[in-house]
């Protein structure tokens, strides 16, 4: 098994600094390995577990109920405005 | 006199409907002056629970109840025991905490804990470690530590924990109490901040078996806000204590007595499955063949779990918030600033196992092993009715002792996490002490929903033993 630190942290929105990313990477290295185990198990033909207990999907009736989550929620955020959380600018302007 | 703090919380429903001001002193007062050295609570606030006690003659009247930091509590800070969500006030009560202020609990305080549950020790709190309150230089277990801690030095009559891979049980063994890991889908998640969604359950930490049964009937039930919560007749787990052993089989698995087992652990619960067999049960043994595997399963399909839930802590929504010049920038300053060690360790490993290229080795092949325990599990409970081993293969360890080394620690939660592969339900219960000072505690794992049998065993060990009366010495 061989992994990129750098883009696996890339991908987790994380950055590393370089004594963590020194340390991470050997915790890393010894789980995979030790997990590697598994890689010698027959699972030919066995399904993978999606549900402990085999639940059936569940349905409820599309219905319009009353809130104050959202107002709390929002009351709550870093940054908030009207209805919407709040952020730094995404998308630049055409020029 | 003894002290209400000390009293069981069956005990303590019957003080608090003569005297309610005095059972809620006497805790807050336990907990004031233990906290400091034992750490069990991130946040605890009398006065908050003063005014929520009123309703009288209910199950939980006056009686002041300890939830762990990652339960919601609607309008008080809770953080999973994390820097990332400081600040965080939920804007709802989680469905646990909603049933026991429906049964006139008081919640007073939110217990320590493992950062985001990521642990076994405690250790991993931003709010730093819970000490066992059995030896202050050791950990009281994870990731429920607080909870169990605050439980065994009677800080709170009960508690709330979760348990994705051990975390009730483990520290239930550690600090001589009872837990309970219920059934996947007996105990409704709404309001669990999610860890690992397919294991998480929310359950009891007591002092008595018959406590854990006394708040399993206000606990357990169907939520249509759970998606996974079970519909099913919620049956009174109270009733279903008695000390007859007549007619249960019960089986030993060969694979839970291997080397690296605690000799005194073993003994002790050698010893009370001889107690299980004078009490009228068959003892046999059984084999749960795949288990061996289990931490590695776990440390595969939980971590993915993991990061793919953690992937919302990103500075928009709640908690802490790490400016940057952009949103992308922000989101990593955020994660990088807000997050412990641990967190990043699984969030990492997480990302890596379901990564292109990877995930058919890693995540398909995890999920197809955790087929092979269930059906293990499946096999097993054909020949007997409950399954006896050891809750942990040590007690205590000190802290800062595994902190070092992820897979020694990983390798502390090896009996408690099959349960949580196969969804069962598993109660911790108090059996001995190792070195005549460190508690020890045995497992009893059932098939789903049937936790009446467990609670049952579990209840006639209790009996027998009678371990609850003995108390750490707290000055």
């Amino acid at each position: 098994m061989s992994f990129h630190i750098e883009k696996i942290a890339e991908l987790a929105r994380l950055h590393l600094k370089p004594e963590e990313k020194t340390k991470l990477e050997k915790d890393l290295g010894a789980i995979l390995s030790y997990v590697e185990q598994l890689k010698g198990l027959d699972t030919t033909g066995v399904e993978t577990t999606s549900h402990v207990l085999n639940l059936e999907n569940v349905y409820r009736p599309d219905e319009v109920v009353v809130s104050t989550v959202r107002d709390k929620a929002l009351k709550q955020a870093p940054q908030s405005e009207a209805s919407f959380f709040k952020v730094p600018k995404t998308v630049d302007k055409e020029s | 006199m003894s002290e209400y703090f000390s009293l069981t919380l069956k005990e303590a429903q019957k003080a608090a409907r003569e005297d309610s001001a005095g059972v809620l002193a006497s805790v807050r007062n336990r907990a004031a002056a233990l906290n400091p050295k034992i750490n069990a609570f991130v946040r605890f606030d009398a006065a908050k629970a003063v005014s929520q006690s009123g309703a009288q003659g209910l199950l939980l009247s006056g009686i002041p109840i300890a939830i762990k930091d990652n339960i919601c509590i609607d309008g008080w800070e809770t953080t999973c025991a994390s820097k990332i969500l400081k600040g965080h006030i939920p804007p709802y009560d989680a469905a646990a905490v909603e049933k026991i202020k429906q049964a006139g609990g008081v919640i007073f305080a939110q217990a320590n804990m493992d950062e985001f549950a990521f642990g076994s020790s405690s250790e991993t709190s931003a709010h730093g470690p819970v000490r066992n309150p059995w030896d202050l230089e050791r950990v009281p277990g994870g990731s429920s530590g607080g909870s169990a801690a605050a439980v065994a030095a009677d800080m709170a009559f009960a508690a709330l924990g979760s348990d994705t891979g051990g975390s009730i049980r483990q520290p239930a063994a550690f600090c001589g109490v009872v837990g309970l890991k219920p059934t996947y889908g007996l105990v409704s998640r709404y309001g669990l901040i999610a860890f690992g969604s397919s294991f998480d359950q929310i359950g009891p930490i007591t002092k008595t078996v018959e406590d854990t049964a006394l708040m399993m009937n206000i606990l357990a039930g169907h939520d249509a806000r759970d998606s996974t919560s079970a519909k099913m007749t919620v049956p009174d787990y109270t009733g279903a204590l008695q000390k007859d052993m007549r007619g249960l089989k019960i089986g030993l698995p060969k694979e839970f007595f291997i080397e690296g087992l605690d000799p005194e652990i073993e003994k002790s619960v050698r010893d009370a499955a001889e107690i299980y067999r004078k009490l009228g049960a068959e003892i046999r043994t059984v084999s749960l063949p795949h288990t061996p595997h289990s931490v590695a399963v776990y440390y595969i399909v939980a971590v993915a779990e993991a990061s793919s839930n953690l992937g919302r802590y990103d500075g928009v929504r709640y908690g802490a918030r790490m400016p940057g010049k952009d949103l992308k920038e922000l989101y990593f300053n955020t994660r990088s600033e807000g997050f412990g060690a641990e967190a990043k360790r699984r969030i990492l490993l997480g990302t890596f196992v379901l990564s292109a290229g990877y995930y058919d080795a890693y995540y398909r092949q995890g999920q197809k092993v955790r087929t092979l325990i269930r059906d293990d599990f499946q096999k097993a409970f054909k020949e007997v009715d409950l399954i006896l081993g050891p809750t942990t293969p040590t007690p205590a360890f000190k802290i800062g002792e595994k902190t070092a080394d992820p897979i020694a620690m990983y390798l502390s939660d090896i009996f408690t996490i099959p349960a949580n592969l196969a969804g069962v339900p598993a109660l911790s219960v108090p059996c001995g002490f190792a070195g005549g000072k460190l508690p020890i505690g045995l497992q009893l794992m059932g098939r789903p929903f049937e936790e009446t049998t467990l609670l049952r065993a579990g209840y006639a060990l209790e009996q027998e033993l009678q371990l609850f009366k003995q108390k750490p010495i707290l000055s």
